[in-house]
């Protein structure tokens, strides 16, 4: 036992003395994601973070499968022991370990993506971020919608995609009910119908960001049930395969896949979260404060709609142009209140305090969605919190 | 060509020297690095000794580093600790992982349902007795079945992990923190109300593994009760002809067990986490019963052996940090080691002996 103990140690010493190695000048920014690169969500942070990296020439180092537990605020604080200067977690469920992390290394900045309590906590150097992808969404519902349109002029369409009242059957899954999800897909189906505005939609949870098979599973009972084009909000290849499959047309969300999905990909949005990567590390090596809660918009380029597949409607990129130029003039606005009811009613300033000037303002007061409304047209077909 | 004798033949041997058992894992140890820098030359062409640096790093690269795996370890001591009287009876509890999982719920449910109507005190008892009551029920509902009926006791343990699961993710729900989020977040995260800290934070399941290490060392050797489940385990028969009443003895080291994980339970989330998810007891569980079991149910030898797990599992996560690999190939290397080590306890318990006088022939 001795033996052991003592050859252990030995080893432990020896072994320390080469471990470390000398201070970095460059700025060294460490990122904690919740999956790895095989969930389109972390891939999606992944590989901007790296061009961020790359493009301000700082050092990466990247920690994959963290879970939203204890060794979120481990691994925080294992990047800032190592030097690094930004610390940026992607996962909602981080956000507490993010700020425990936080109060401890007030010198390392700590940047946390979807969360809301930067606000609350008010440090420092924590900071939320997100960015107005309910626009992004919308302009992809309306390629949707023009490829539903081209469908309907086509005679593609059969009596199982119209409901009982006449309206286009579309579908959606999502991830878990809650704002986030709920202000993606409300943006997105506004989309769609804001082209054929007989549509309803039906979506379906899997309680999962990650769950391969249950997305699949929700977009073929989606399909059976009728859906003449679907889209996504979970991170798998589950819903675009099976749509794949199904000759089903699809809209993803942070990665085209176009390649997986040649036949029914049509277009695809994403947050592109290098702006502010580049934003954060150009502040830290400035010594600039860096936005307690920042919101990525068209403007910062954090807001990314496109790679048009080859099932898309002939033209769609030209009205995207032009429904894009028309969100930045502020001639339109996604949730303008005189589209669309919840629960027969209109919104309006005096029954909710987010409209003003007859829009539903998302994405001003706080970064993260707080867009949490059931809007008439659409049917949940269950619910996973 | 005559002889039925095969090439060699497996010898069961008892009570090989301690220098000898000690060479063989030693051995297995240094083959394990060796296939693991094998496998990580061939597939990300680094030097091995860049990588053992990581893996030092990884478990001792900083005081904090340094802290979590001594926590780290004491978590896996104190499982071990608790499965091993079951164990030593040769009731194979398996669902370490469920005891401690519903200890860590009872907390929570104190924690969360008694916060602001409880002075402080009062919930730390509360949840204390409440979590190892939890944890000893747990594990005493399949030795009652056992002793009643003589039920599996290996599949109703593992049954009883899968209950547990679900009871948590179940409650994930009910007491999520901020709806729609699925999970509960960090319980009373401003207040810190409840939280049981002692000085240093890694501290509590440290000193609480040194005691327990004592505690279940004199029990295992030098009390009647630890005499009792060692005649049970060596036999059932003898025991209960020397009059030793199996079934209590059965329920009532169960209940111990079990309590002792529900403690585990309690340092999770009052200690370490502070939160409850589905993963909190992350395997150790059954981790734990391979650490008694390579420690021959010797107390002080599990401190090393669930040191030795922590350590190399904490090396093999740096690693895949340091060289930007996927988190699977870290369990790719900790699946090598743990084969390395479990199978050397084969050659601690067997001898081969090869058939030499044939091998000549034939050479």
């Amino acid at each position: 036992m001795k033996k052991l103990v003592a050859l252990l140690l030995v080893f432990v010493m020896v072994a320390s003395l080469g471990v470390f190695a000398s201070a970095e000048k460059t700025v060294k920014v460490g990122l904690i994601t919740l999956h790895d690169e095989n969930s389109t969500y972390d891939n999606n942070f992944i590989t901007a973070t790296q061009e961020a990296c790359a493009k301000m020439g700082a050092e990466l180092v990247i920690k994959t499968g963290v879970g939203e537990a204890e060794d979120c605020y481990e691994e925080a604080c294992n990047l800032a022991d190592d030097g690094c200067d930004i610390v940026f977690a992607d996962s909602f469920g981080h956000e507490d370990y993010m700020i425990r992390a936080a109060k401890e290394y007030p010198e390392v900045q700590f940047l946390h993506a979807t969360g809301y309590q930067a606000q609350i906590v008010n440090l420092d150097n924590f900071h939320d971020a997100f960015a107005s992808i309910y626009e992004g969404r919308y302009l992809a519902g309306i390629a949707a919608g023009l490829k539903l349109q081209e469908m309907i002029d086509n005679g593609v369409l059969t009596d199982a995609n119209y409901d009982e009242n006449g309206n286009v059957k579309v579908g959606y899954v999502g991830a878990y009910t809650y704002a986030e999800v709920i202000s993606g897909y409300t943006s997105w189906f506004l989309g769609v119908r804001s082209i054929v505005p007989n549509t309803s939609m039906k979506v379906t949870f899997t309680g999962s960001w990650y769950d391969e098979t249950a997305e699949k599973e929700g977009a073929n009972t989606l399909i059976a049930d009728g859906a003449a084009l679907l889209s996504q909000h979970a991170d798998s290849m589950g819903a675009p395969t099976a749509c794949e499959t199904a000759g089903v047309p699809d809209v993803t969300y942070n990665v085209p896949t176009a390649e997986a999905c040649p036949n029914t990909y049509v277009i695809y949005s994403r947050i592109n979260w290098a702006p502010y990567v580049e934003y954060a590390i150009q502040s830290v090596m400035d010594g600039t404060a860096i936005d307690n809660d920042w919101v990525g918009t068209f403007a910062t380029d954090s807001v990314q709609v496109g790679s048009i597949g080859a099932a898309a409607a002939a033209g769609t990129e030209e009205v995207l142009e032009e429904v894009k130029a028309k969100l930045l003039s502020g001639e339109i606005h996604v949730f303008d209140c005189s589209t669309f009811t919840v629960n027969g009613e209109t919104l309006t300033a005096e029954n909710n305090e987010h409209v003003v000037d007859g829009y539903f303002a998302e994405s001003t007061t706080q970064s993260a969605p707080y867009f949490d409304l059931q809007i008439d047209g659409i049917s949940l077909l269950n619910q996973v919190f | 060509m005559k002889s039925k004798e095969p090439v060699f033949h497996i010898v069961k041997r008892d009570d090989l020297p301690l220098y000898k058992v000690i060479g063989i894992r030693l051995i297995a140890i240094l083959l394990a690095l060796a296939v693991c820098s094998l496998v990580t030359i061939l597939v990300t062409k680094l030097n091995p000794l860049d990588v053992f640096r990581a893996v030092i790093k990884g478990a001792f690269g900083s005081t904090r580093k340094t802290w979590v795996t001594m926590q780290n370890t004491s978590v896996l001591l104190l499982i071990a600790l608790a499965v091993t009287p079951a164990f030593k009876m040769r009731f194979w509890n398996v669902g370490g992982e469920g005891q401690v999982l519903i200890g860590a719920w009872a907390a929570a449910a104190c924690m969360i349902n008694l916060t602001g109507k409880v002075p402080e005190w009062f919930l730390i008892v509360a949840m204390s007795v409440t979590s190892i009551f939890c944890g000893a029920v747990w594990a005493a509902i399949p030795a009652f079945f056992k002793a009643k009926w003589n039920t599996n006791d290996t599949l109703f343990t593992l049954m009883m992990n899968y209950i547990a699961t679900q009871l948590v993710a179940c409650f994930a729900i009910v007491w999520e923190n901020p709806k729609g989020s699925g999970t509960i977040g960090i319980i009373n995260n401003a207040t810190e109300f409840g939280w049981i800290h002692i000085g240093n934070k890694y501290l509590l399941p440290i000193l609480v593994a040194l005691v327990m290490t004592i505690v279940t060392y004199i029990y295992l050797n030098y009390t009647k009760h630890g005499y009792e489940i060692a005649v049970v385990g060596e036999s059932e028969r003898t025991a209960r002809y020397i009059g030793i009443k199996v079934d209590r003895v059965m329920i009532r080291t169960l209940l111990l067990s079990g309590g002792v994980c529900g403690l585990v339970g309690l340092i999770l989330v009052a200690g370490v986490n502070h939160t409850l998810t589905t993963t909190l007891a992350g395997g150790r569980g059954f981790t734990a019963v391979m650490v008694s079991w390579m420690s021959h149910f010797n107390p002080f030898t599990m401190i090393l052996t669930s040191f030795l797990l922590v350590f190399l599992n904490r090396g093999a996560s740096e690693i895949a940090t340091s060289f930007s690999l996927n988190t699977s190939f870290s369990d790719i290397l900790t699946g090598i080691i743990i084969f390395f080590i479990i199978g050397c306890e084969f050659f601690i318990r067997y001898s081969i002996s090869f058939r030499s006088s044939a091998r000549a022939k034939e050479g």
